[in-house]
């Protein structure tokens, strides 16, 4: 058998069998399927029987203004304060809203006392009816109806309709692009550190081991690093297509579960994990809807196919020089002056992934969708905004490039570095090192 | 008829010569020694013979052919720096390092069988290697380097690190190994070990071969016309006149009734010369010419270069 595919062989076949492997592999999903369902689990739970708030007003600004719903009612009360405030403690009321005569004519505060910890909703509920209360009373001291400044607020909503060259329209929706490009861009760069880190260890593991020597008698530098760096690419993809399946397969069992009610909600939270700027705005299922219609319309032909290209080109760039990270020190404490300069360009990618998010046909994203340390992440924010596919098939021509170089580099000092003990390795030192013929 | 010839290696890093121009033939079926102190550069001639590095200049020869990469499964190396994945099974990771040297895996399932067998260590094949001694990981260290078969086998300090036991068990598998065909090349400082094994050795010091030839011949080279005698029942006038040619009767001591002594002679003295003398004077136990140790040529010659630079 071919040397390479034995020691890809022997890379897969021990990581994959490891007890961290598989606990991991289930933990994600898992993982996953709780962000989505414990939202909705905690809705459907949320606390039984009406809740019954006193309402303590000095004012007599707001009586009749808070009004009952399914969970709270409120009772305007006239008791002395120290009276209420055992009460509460005794459990008569769920809590009581003290509302103080204020030093000026304006009320500008409320405290809110309770035996245990009051939900978000039932205070930024009351702040809300409050503030508005006050904010109507001071318009029309001034002569303003507040009808008139209600009325004046609009809804207004703008459609965006991408113009195809070839006629077609599509329905266009940034939340969904930014969402896509982040999330896919976020993969990346999670799975070329998590696994080109795997890389760097399995090489100071077998300097570390001393068994180098005895491989390096029976194989290539070169073919053990790219046996290893294929073989642990196989580990990741193994991973993510495990993590894929098992999701799908939590998430049916979900359905099943709680119905398709449940399923909306967990399309809802999930496209409001994903979206963040967009979250506020998807309340209501036309609205979600709409976001559906939005990603039907996307060319998952081409995001699923950069994905893949960016996501495994990117690792293999990245990981030949991980390996030779790896191959230069003794032990992993002293790959630190290396590692920043590795992943400067990634975390880059990732920080100015909010301007690229805006910008996505500028100079900088373009540039920075070109250079293939940076491409993988930056290329698959820009994708989803639509990107003429000459400027991919450059970039990932680059990429290839890129990765070709740096494996070629990798391999000059990887084949130096292993057979190095107890030597302090700087950029001098490595330099000499490709330098060797 | 020589199994491995290096003509002419050098070998230089970015900051010095570690081979300058060495010629080397280890015979066939032979046990070699390379010797040196540390830094001479036994290890980069052996990296080079293994293929891990490639001399600058200079040829290698192996059984005649030029050295090229499928002679590589005809090597059983085991390096100064050894070790194993702590983490694998001992089985599996025998399986996979034969595997490497182009043995396929029934065959090498088969051979380990044997050779586990014969060490009895065929209770840890599913044990990790972390669960071992040190002197257990030794002996499937020896293991994974001789599964193969190979033709030339090099160790690098093949003693250091293992107990006596093992180095018994070691030495006996190598001399075994050689009478089965095997060429050895074996480097080391351990000069005892050099004695009771080598047919032929050669002393490597700053880059440059200083020494070559059987052990016997070097010793003969090295001689220093150094006899010794034991004598009983040594008659008083003993050790007054010397002949012609005895310089110094240099050590005297007596014990239980036997007289030991050291002759200094010239070099045309032989040893019947010494028995000639000494009939005469008493009872002979045992006479013998003492040629200098391996240990002594070789701190000798190391000391002598180190005053030429």
């Amino acid at each position: 058998m071919n040397k390479t595919l034995l020691i890809l062989k022997r890379e897969y076949l021990t990581r994959v069998k490891k007890p961290s492997f598989i606990i991991m592999t289930i933990l994600g999903p898992l993982l996953m399927a709780l962000l989505m369902v414990v939202p909705i689990f905690l809705a459907t739970l949320s606390d039984s029987g009406i809740k019954e708030v006193a309402v303590l007003d000095e004012t007599d600004w707001f009586s009749g203004k808070l009004e009952n719903d399914e969970n709270y009612t409120f009772k305007i009360v006239d008791n002395k304060l120290d009276t209420l405030k055992k009460k509460v403690l005794k459990g008569e009321f769920y809590a009581l809203l003290y509302i103080p005569q204020p030093e000026l004519n304006i009320p500008v505060n409320a405290v809110l006392f309770s035996a245990k910890q009051t939900s978000l909703t039932l205070k930024s509920y009351i702040h809300n009816t409050l503030k508005t209360e006050v904010e109507n009373r001071k318009l029309l001291s001034s002569g303003i109806d507040p009808e008139v400044i209600k009325s004046s607020k609009t809804n207004f909503n703008i459609q965006t309709i991408k113009l195809e060259n070839d006629g077609k329209e599509s329905k266009s929706y940034a939340e969904v692009d930014v969402a896509i490009g982040m999330i896919t861009s976020i993969l990346i760069y999670f799975f070329i550190f998590m696994f080109g880190s795997l890389v760097m260890r399995g090489v100071i593991e077998e300097k570390t081991s001393r068994i180098i020597e005895v491989i390096v008698s029976s194989v290539k530098p070169f073919q053990l690093m790219m046996g290893k760096i294929i073989g642990i690419a196989l580990v990741g993809l193994t991973q993510f297509l495990l993590w894929v399946i098992l999701t799908m397969g939590i998430y049916s069992v979900v359905l099943l579960i709680f119905g398709s009610g449940a399923a909306t909600q967990i399309q809802a939270t999930s496209s409001m994990m994903g979206q963040g700027i967009g979250a506020q705005q998807i309340a209501n299922n036309a609205q979600i809807t709409q976001v559906f219609d939005v990603i039907h319309s996307i060319d998952f032909g081409v995001i699923i196919f950069s994905f893949m290209v960016y996501f495994l080109g990117g690792y293999l760039l990245y990981a030949a020089l991980f390996a030779a990270i790896g191959s230069a020190v003794d032990n992993e404490a002293d790959t630190q002056q290396f590692m920043l300069p590795v992943s400067i360009p990634l975390i880059l990618g990732i920080v100015l992934s909010g301007f690229i998010v805006e910008h996505p046909d500028g100079g900088i994203a373009f540039w920075l969708s070109m250079f293939p340390l940076t491409s993988p992440v930056i290329m698959m924010i820009r994708i989803p905004f639509g990107v003429a596919y000459w400027e991919i098939a450059l970039s990932m021509i680059l990429l290839i490039l890129g990765f070709i170089f740096t494996t070629w580099l990798a391999s000059k000092i990887y084949r130096t570095g292993i057979l190095m003990y107890g030597k302090k390795v700087n950029y001098k030192e490595l330099w000499k090192w490709i330098r060797y013929h | 008829m020589q199994f491995i010839d290096i003509q002419n290696v050098t070998k230089a890093y970015a900051n010095h010569l570690a081979l300058d121009s060495v010629s080397l033939s280890v015979p066939k079926q032979s046990i070699y020694g390379l010797l040196g102190p540390n830094g001479a550069g036994k290890t980069s001639l052996i990296r080079i013979i293994n293929q891990i590095t490639a001399p600058d200049s200079g040829e290698v020869f192996f059984d005649g052919e030029k050295l090229q990469p499928h002679h590589i499964a005809h090597i059983g190396y085991l390096p100064e720096e050894r070790g194993l994945y702590k983490k694998m099974k001992v089985g599996e990771q025998a399986l996979y390092l034969a595997q490497l040297k182009g043995v396929d895996r029934k065959t090498a399932e088969r051979k380990l069988k044997f050779w586990f067998e014969r060490f009895e260590i065929m209770a840890w094949w599913n044990r990790k290697v972390e669960e071992l001694s040190k002197g257990m990981q030794q002996k499937i260290q020896f293991v994974v380097t001789v599964i193969h078969e190979p033709r030339l086998l090099i160790f690098d300090e093949p003693f250091s690190g293992f107990d006596p036991i093992n180095v018994n068990l070691l030495k006996e598998e190598i001399l075994r190994l050689k009478n089965e065909g095997a060429t050895i090349i074996f480097s080391t400082h351990n000069m005892s070990s050099v004695e009771e094994l080598c047919d032929n050795i050669a002393l490597i010091n700053n880059g440059k071969k200083i020494l070559e030839g059987s052990v016997k011949s070097i010793k003969q080279q090295f001689r220093t016309n150094t006899f010794e005698a034991h004598l009983t029942e040594v008659s008083s006038d003993f050790g007054l006149n010397l002949p012609a040619g005895f310089n110094s009767l240099s050590q005297i001591k007596q014990e239980n009734g036997e007289l030991s002594v050291v002759f200094q002679c010239e070099s045309h003295v032989k040893a019947n010369d010494l028995l000639n003398f000494l009939l005469p004077y008493g009872q002979i136990v045992s006479h013998r010419e003492i040629l200098p140790t391996m240990n002594e040529i070789f701190v000798q010659q190391i000391e002598s270069q180190k005053i030429k630079n």
